[in-house]
């Protein structure tokens, strides 16, 4: 890669990246796996001058269990939360989402922090963790907040996160019913169209649903009208068949590119819609 | 001539070259590091089309680093038009756009700086100014001379208007006699029709270009490393068109890291290195970056056909008329205008078809030159006729493994001298397909398909066939002329150097060639020391394309080892029995030790026999001293492969996403040396023809940008993508190499891209569909789940 030249900083605590960050001026941009800043610097779309390294920050690493919730750090890579027994054992949506991200090369290096801050359009990520109403814990000069993952995602490689803040980490409460089914792009491995269902079950009734799509549109966010379809009704193949016919009747400005028209993405929708909702109510 | 008995040929040993390559120590062209080496960089075009109406190059001149800054037009006036190595008229193509580009991609100017990192700065930060000119994308568009013309000397956009071929043809008249094909097609039971693509791919090697210049003024020599399949080709034409005599290039191949025949060109990055080392006087590098492969490195394919074919109903065909128009490109790479010519010679597939009409036109378009790509012409040829034999089966409602089998050329007609102007050399093409058929279970296969298709899935089987050229060939077959070349030296030690033209990267020519010569001279094969890729060490040679290397380079390399063997054993003779006059030819070479046939007991060391050699007291009488021997060798004709594919996909009714189950291969490439590399070339060629057919797509837009310019857009095949394969083999020597080698390397390109998508046709038969083009985009497969079979 022969990308603009730029300078070079590694921060060891969540602090410091921020201080570096604002030391920088507009220069700077936080490096975690590299995964979707690279390869805009390698094509000089971004042409930062300052990369301050927070891939070694201990405190954006590591999974942990808390008050009934699962935090994942903003530094910990798709690889380690696909093979975490933790995630595996009671939200194995998260790990099944990882572990269908791009190569292997790209899981051991890509973090999930990355993956939220960067919001490609078709990332896997945002739509489990919209799906899962996923807390975004953020960093900033002037102290903590969060935000819900619905909220985060405002629009194409657009998030709320201000010019001076790092995303510290996810939280999460885990889901057993929860799936999510994607469409793979064959040369990316991007999701083509995602779709991630968390189910609340009471029997072979659906208490609540959340779903969470990605790749249709240019920002992750939820399929409102497929979640109160489903809501309090029992899942029968009919149910779920109805609420995913309507998936994609509320998205507006649908993606179009060289793999997918937006008539086979809407359609792709419904299709991955009732594969989610199907999976995760059978769990 | 002296016997050994065969150990190593045939065995199945792991390549040599793998361990220092996996573990990072080989020698790429970008590890060549020169001291005073400075780096290149090209400022290329973004638009399509356009004139040049000013470049601004005084900010890049400017800049810290910078040596040099050049355009086309400053180039031009001391470096001439690039050579090409086909016979058809062709426009000039300067190694940098002159006064207008003609694909994206396309070099404007030259930057040389003290590094990579500011050479592209500096040529980022040239400007140019075009007066833009309307894109000629679609070929049939630009054979009306639409929406321009990319080069005003060729009307219509016609780089070759037509060439006729097939029944009826005299081609040393130019004349073509239409009736028997007439006639076939009037007396037909049936006439199938289809427009058929063979879209365009990206070589993609995992190793992009790269190229080291070295001029030493003092002695007025150039040394270039270059990742090229052929540095002795290279050699040649850097010397003609840098006015450096021949003699005073050096070329030399390092490790190649992939070649796929995109490296086979010698390209305008070549000559600038060349020619702007020597103008400085210091050695220059260049090396190209994924997006500049995209952009700028050959695209292989991009061949349009109409084909019609007739027959009975009972099965037999009896014509084919098949109009090729190829979308070359902005210009003719060295060998571009011939490829398409090699899918005409192939358009008789495996059948004894009794009239053939062939037409090709290649059309001059606003994209990146296509030229050779792992199997070159052949196998889009190859898809055109397997598809239309399984159009004819399913019109007909047979098996098509059996309208294959009534149409076969047979056993006993070879060698089969085809209506394309070929003359197969050997087959049993009905042995291999039944081979095929048992492997595969392909009663079971079928029962299997009906039971799926009766539970609602969309599961379907394709069965191909085909031949293929290769062990290119005699001289008159290759402009470069047809032969090889090789030496071998026993050394004083006892040891053997060996050195071959047929420059590998990635072919294991360094194992199969020392099993060759373990075996000759039955000595151990880490005894065996093969070189390649350099001028200064192997004098001549050709070079490693067109499944040549085993064939060509496997022979001359044997014809060589036995003159040495022949010298050897006459001292042999002489240190065993010094007094008597003795026959060499009883000599035999085992287990490091030569011996008389008729007394084993009494041997000489191998070691021992070298160093006599080369201290030779007493001379024997009519031997000089040493052991090292040179061989040229061109085969008297080409080589001519086949094989059975059979392939299982399922197309995901809801999605359209195909999913390949099974592919089984029967593979005839007439002796193996090594089993192993034979399967591994095999491995690379089905998943570049399984590529092809399913995710590998070069697309441009109407203004001529290339949307696939990265591999977040073009698919690379991923060993996920596919089943295990199931490989076979019969053995069929070839008559025209005393190996009995046909090559390899391209096979598995060529049964799968039909295979495959005989076996989406027959997934989705119903919804009454006849034929898609490739590549299975999963849209196009949902559009024909979901519009009843209009693709």
């Amino acid at each position: 890669m022969i990308p603009q030249e730029f300078q070079y900083r590694r921060a060891t605590s969540i602090d410091e990246a921020i201080s570096l960050l604002k030391e920088s001026g507009d220069e700077g941009k936080f490096l975690a796996g590299g995964h979707s800043l690279v390869p805009l610097m390698k094509l000089r779309l971004s042409e930062p001058g300052v990369l301050i390294d927070i891939s070694r920050i201990p405190q954006l690493s590591g999974i942990t269990e808390k008050d009934g919730t699962i935090q994942i750090g903003a530094g910990v890579t798709h690889a380690e939360v696909a093979s975490s027994d933790l995630v595996r054992r009671l939200c194995p949506v998260v790990s099944e989402c990882a572990a269908e991200i791009g190569d292997p090369q790209v899981r051991n290096r890509g973090t999930l922090g990355g993956s939220l801050a960067h919001a490609d359009p078709a990332a896997d990520y945002p739509a489990v963790m919209v799906a899962l109403n996923a807390e975004v814990h953020i960093k900033g000069p002037g102290g903590w907040r969060a935000v819900k993952s619905g909220d985060f995602f405002q629009d194409l490689f657009t998030v709320d996160l201000a010019e001076d803040e790092i995303i510290a980490a996810v939280q999460f409460r885990p889901a057993r019913n929860a799936a999510y089914a994607k469409l793979h792009q064959r040369a990316s491995h991007y999701a083509l169209v995602g779709v991630a269902a968390v189910l609340e079950m009471e029997g072979r009734t659906c208490r609540s649903a959340s779903i969470g799509i990605t790749g249709a549109t240019g920002h992750a966010q939820h399929l409102a009208n497929v979640e109160s379809a489903l809501s309090g009704k029992e899942l029968t193949p009919e149910t779920i068949a109805a609420a995913a016919r309507i998936a994609a009747d509320d998205l507006e400005e649908v993606n179009v590119d060289l793999h997918a028209s937006e008539e086979y993405r809407r359609d792709m929708v419904r299709v991955f819609t009732k594969r989610a909702v199907e999976q995760a109510a059978s769990r | 001539m002296a016997v050994v008995t065969p150990k190593m040929i045939g065995e199945r040993i792991k390549r040599r070259e793998d361990p220092r390559l996996i573990q990072g120590l080989g020698t790429y062209v970008d590890d060549i590091k020169l001291p005073g080496m400075l780096h290149l960089a090209f400022k290329r075009s973004d638009i399509a089309h356009g004139i040049i109406k000013s470049i601004d190059v005084s900010e890049a001149q400017s800049m810290p680093g910078v040596e040099l800054v050049i355009t086309g037009a400053e180039l031009k006036e001391f470096l001439p038009p690039m050579p090409i190595g086909t016979p058809f008229p062709s426009p000039d193509h300067y190694s940098v756009a002159v006064d207008r580009v003609r694909y994206q991609g396309e070099p404007v100017a030259v930057v040389v700086a003290a590094d990579r990192y500011l050479a592209r700065d500096a040529a980022d930060a040239i400007v140019v100014d075009y007066e833009v000119l309307p894109a000629v994308i679609d070929p049939e568009v630009a054979m009306q001379g639409q929406p321009a013309l990319v080069h005003e000397a060729f009307e219509n956009n016609l780089a070759v208007p037509y060439v006729p071929g097939g029944t009826g043809f005299d081609a040393e008249a130019g004349t073509v006699d239409n009736s028997a094909v007439d006639k076939a097609f009037a007396e037909a039971d049936f006439t199938l029709s289809q427009r058929m693509m063979n879209q365009r791919l990206a070589p993609t090697a995992m190793e992009a270009r790269g190229v080291v210049a070295h001029y030493e003024p003092g002695k007025d020599t150039l040394t270039i490393w270059s990742s090229t399949q052929n540095p002795h080709i290279l050699k040649t034409f850097v010397a003609a068109l840098t006015g450096i005599p021949d003699n005073q290039v050096r070329a030399i191949a390092p490790e190649v890291g992939g070649g796929f025949g995109c490296k086979i060109n010698i390209y305008g990055e070549d000559y600038v290195a060349a020619a702007l080392s020597k103008q400085l006087g210091k050695p220059l590098k260049w090396i190209e970056d994924r997006s500049e492969a995209f952009q700028a490195t050959i695209h292989g394919r991009g061949i349009l056909a109409y084909v019609d074919i007739c027959g009975k109903n009972d099965g037999k065909v009896t014509g084919l008329k098949i109009k090729l128009i190829a979308d070359i490109g902005a210009y003719n790479m060295i060998l571009t205008a011939a490829i398409p010519t090699l899918t005409m010679l192939m358009l008789n597939g495996t059948y004894d078809i009794p009239a053939i009409r062939a037409e090709l036109t290649e059309v001059f378009t606003n994209k990146m030159p296509t030229d050779a790509y792992r199997g070159a012409g052949r196998p889009e040829g190859t898809y055109f006729v397997e598809r239309a034999m399984d159009m004819v089966a399913r019109h007909l409602g047979m098996d098509p493994a059996e309208v294959k089998r009534k149409n076969f050329i047979k056993a006993d007609q070879f060698p089969f001298a085809t209506q394309m102007g070929a003359v197969y050399d050997s087959g049993d093409y009905e042995k291999t397909l039944d081979l095929a058929l048992k492997n595969a279970n392909w009663e079971g296969l079928k029962a299997e398909r009906d039971r799926a298709k009766s539970e609602g899935r969309l599961v379907g089987l394709g069965v191909s066939f085909y031949v293929e050229v290769c062990g290119l060939g005699p001289s008159a077959s290759l402009p470069t002329g047809g032969w090889e070349y090789s030496s071998v030296t026993v050394e004083r030690s006892g040891k053997v150097t060996a050195t071959t033209g047929s420059s590998p990267h990635g072919q294991g020519n360094e194992t199969t060639f020392s099993q060759m010569l373990a075996d000759q001279f039955g000595i151990p094969m880490s005894d065996v020391t093969i070189l390649h890729g350099d001028t200064g060490v192997v004098k001549q040679g050709i070079g490693t394309f067109g499944s040549r290397s085993q064939a060509v380079g496997g022979t001359v390399l044997m014809k060589a080892g036995d003159k040495v063997k022949d010298k050897m054993a006459r001292f042999a003779a002489a240190m065993l029995n010094p007094n008597e006059e003795t026959d060499a030819s009883e000599m035999v070479f085992q287990d490091g030790t030569i011996y008389f046939r008729d007394a084993p007991g009494n041997s000489v060391t191998f070691a021992d026999v070298a160093a006599y050699a080369y201290v030779p007291v007493p001379l024997p009488e009519g031997l000089d001293p040493g052991l090292s021997e040179q061989a040229f060798w061109e085969p008297s004709n080409n080589t001519y492969p086949y094989g059975c594919h059979i392939s299982m996909i399922e197309i995901d009714r809801d999605t359209g996403e195909p999913k390949l189950l099974k592919l089984i291969a029967v593979d005839d490439c007439g002796t193996v040396v090594n089993p192993l590399i034979v399967e591994g070339q095999i491995h690379g060629g089905l998943a570049q023809g399984i590529g092809q057919a399913m995710i590998e797509e070069v697309v441009y837009d109407d203004d001529g940008q290339l949307i696939t310019g990265s591999f977040m857009d073009y698919a690379m095949p991923r060993a996920t993508d596919f089943p295990r394969f199931e490989l076979d083999k019969t053995v069929t020597p070839t008559p025209v190499n005393p190996l009995g080698a046909k090559g390899v390397g391209e096979a598995g390109t060529l049964g799968s891209t039909p295979c495959i998508v005989n076996a989406a046709v027959d997934a989705l038969s119903e919804f009454g569909v006849t034929h898609i083009d490739m590549m299975l985009r999963p849209e196009k497969l949902w559009r024909i789940i979901n519009q009843g079979g209009k693709s």
